[in-house]
């Protein structure tokens, strides 16, 4: 592949890849994402590439292993285009007769479909389910249509079309401007705004400055930042490399998780796709602009999560924070101004910029803008990752997407932010979400995580729970975190055992 | 571990200390534990302090300064994991195998970590064995997956 020169040789290398692309030749799309791929889904794809060859028509389909589709709960998932005729909980014994039935005889399996529980009937294509009906997947819809390891597939739905618009009609301040005009604020938790971040990090005198993907996902139970960078590797490029010509950056690093082994290979092999087309490197798209990626696997210690402690990890350190006198939008990675934002932060980016600011900002409530991604998980009927518009009641999430609660028992709680966050009861149900909407009622959006609980689900256990997760991860540089939890699991413990003493919650309380 | 393999994991890293971390990993990903002698190696090569090198190899859970059994079973204590049943599955576990989380038994068959999520949270609760992931566990489920590891 010769690296493209112009951005209108891109929109060129584009119209090629289309013009290949028969959109009434079926093809079959598997999810391959972790959670499928525990469930059988590398077994499913064996089986469809020998039966496809089997009956003679491996010229006649395509099959695309594509990235996660949220509804985990059902996998291994397969597609089948261009009908969106969709299928769940595949077995290698299913392949045969998908084959002969619904590729040949354009007929559908049945049994295969999913089955709504309100009505009994059978729904067969995707978007009438209504997990997906009710969500507005605009930064992970994408994963269900390209495969992770195809640059051709991200290309053909438009991608590095932003990048292209950013460096050859943008300044670098107009891309600073619209970003800060959106309010893109951090998806990883704290929801500070990215524009105003950036900002810092442009007007900051050193002339040597950096980007960085935030991408150890740790708070238990949130994984959408995982399914992003192994299902479309090349947004959360794209968006980084406009990032980093808005701030005046050259070098960028992601930053990612190594019990994610498929997510750092996807991430691997998209930033050699982008070299060697052209989009990373030197002269991108011969626009004079340079800019190189690095990855970095994290060793796993959850603190490293916090943005300090994950540079000094980069600088090969134990990742502890230090006090943040001066942000490290200014003082950063190797004390230079360094921007670090959360992987479905930069995945936004790209979106903003094709689309503008104003259709970012339609999205979502008065202050927190645009969709967030959820993972909702716990005791729910259908789990998966969910996005939707900010502002969604927590009931419409819950119950709506995510089917209620299984077995017919009753809500209790839903736990949000991870391990610092906090517990919602039922009567906070209506409450829509958004990053100021949940800090006031206690908890916090933190990345992403929701966590349902039943009747079953013990109260003290889970606070007892998250104290030994925060006590463990704990990486005991101040005394209030490292000894005060220290105390606050003991007593508590003793309670969850029914050793509690009286006085033992006051202390509670006042540690 | 011979220093000759050593020496080729830092040369991939150009013997960059910022790479410190990256060289570790490797290390242990192919050894499966850190040796003094390797740690010792590496401070060498990279230029860096022993107790920096110790620093990072205690610090971060990835590294296991103690050999590991030939089958690393990671068991998810996430917060999904966590309210569908993994505490009672973990007790399983630690029973057929007699061992506790940190600890490799004597034979070197089996290693037992948890971990605090696997990001597999529809499956829960979720066990590892040498990468591979089982899903939906019950405790009595079990004795029948680990019968397949020698």
């Amino acid at each position: 592949m010769a690296r493209l020169q112009t951005p209108a040789e891109l929109e060129e290398l584009r119209k090629q890849i289309l013009s290949t692309r028969d959109p009434n030749k079926p093809c079959i799309t598997l999810c391959s994402g972790s959670a499928c791929n525990a469930s059988g889904s590398r077994e499913v794809a064996a089986a469809l590439e020998e039966e496809i060859a089997k009956q003679g028509l491996t010229t006649d389909v395509d099959i695309r292993k594509t990235g996660c589709h949220g509804y985990c709960e059902r996998g291994p998932i397969i597609v089948i285009h261009p009908e969106k005729i969709a299928y769940f909980q595949i077995k290698p014994e299913d392949v045969p007769e998908i084959i002969t039935e619904t590729i040949q005889g354009k007929k559908v399996v049945e049994r295969l479909l999913y089955t709504d529980p309100a009505t009994d009937e059978k729904i067969v294509h995707e978007h009438d389910i209504p997990f997906y009906k009710n969500q507005e997947r605009i930064v992970f819809g994408s994963n269900s249509s390209v495969d992770p390891k195809s640059i051709d597939d991200y290309l053909a739905i438009g991608g590095y079309s932003a990048l292209a618009k950013a460096l050859s009609a943008m300044t670098p301040e107009g891309v600073l401007q619209e970003v800060k005009k959106a309010n893109l604020r951090g998806r990883g938790g704290g929801g500070f705004p990215a524009g105003v971040k950036w900002e810092g990090t442009r007007n900051a005198a050193d002339p040597i400055k950096y980007v960085i993907v935030n991408a150890d996902e740790g708070d238990p139970g949130a994984y959408m930042d995982r399914s992003l960078l192994e299902g479309n590797p090349h947004a959360v490029l794209e968006g980084l490399t406009i990032g980093a010509y808005a701030v005046g950056a050259h070098e960028g690093y992601i930053y990612v998780r190594q019990e994610y082994p498929l997510a750092v290979e996807n991430v691997f092999t998209a930033i050699r796709q982008a070299e060697e087309h052209g989009l990373l490197g030197e002269n991108i798209l011969g626009t004079g602009f340079n800019f190189k990626v690095i990855i970095h696997q994290g060793a796993g210690a959850f603190v490293c999560g916090e943005s300090t402690a994950l540079m000094t990890a980069l600088e090969g350190r134990a990742g502890e924070p230090r006090p943040k006198y001066i942000r490290s939008n200014i003082v950063g990675l190797w004390g230079r101004p360094s921007v670090l934002n959360n992987v479905e932060t930069w995945a936004n980016v790209p979106l903003i910029i094709n689309k503008g600011a104003d259709w970012f900002t339609a999205i979502g409530t008065e202050t927190s803008k645009g969709t967030k991604i959820f993972s909702l998980v716990g005791k729910i009927t259908n789990t998966g990752l969910v996005e939707v518009p900010m502002g969604t009641p927590l009931r419409d999430i819950i119950f709506k997407i995510g089917g209620g609660i299984p077995g017919g028992k009753k809500f209790k709680a839903v736990q949000t932010g991870g391990p610092s966050g906090g517990c919602l009861p039922e009567e906070l149900l209506d409450l829509p979400v958004g990053f100021d909407e949940l800090t006031k009622a206690g908890s916090m959006m933190g990345s992403g995580g929701m966590i349902v609980m039943d009747e079953d689900t013990c109260m003290p256990d889970v606070a007892r729970y998250f104290l030994e997760f925060l006590t463990d991860e704990s990486c005991g540089k101040c005394v209030p975190c490292r000894e005060g939890m220290r105390q606050m699991l003991k007593l508590l413990t003793n309670i969850t055992k029914g050793k509690g003493k009286e006085g033992d919650i006051e202390l509670l309380e006042q540690l | 571990m011979d220093n000759e393999k050593i020496d080729q994991i830092v040369d991939k890293y150009h013997g960059e200390p910022s790479y410190l971390i990256q060289v570790l990993l490797d290390i242990q990903s192919e050894h499966h534990w850190l040796p003094k002698e390797a740690l010792e190696r590496v401070a060498e090569k990279l230029n860096v302090p022993m107790t920096r090198v110790q620093h990072i190899a205690t610090f971060y859970k990835a590294f296991s300064l103690v050999p590991k059994g030939r089958h690393e079973i990671h068991i998810c204590l996430g917060t999904a994991c966590h309210v569908r049943g993994a505490p009672r599955v973990l007790d399983t576990v630690q029973e057929l195998i007699g061992i506790k989380p940190g600890e490799t038994d004597l034979d070197l068959k089996f290693s037992l970590q948890t971990v605090n999520c696997l990001g597999c949270c529809a499956l829960g609760p979720v066990l590892e064995i040498d990468g591979k992931t089982h899903g939906k566990m019950a405790p009595a489920q079990m004795a029948e997956v680990l019968k397949n590891y020698e």
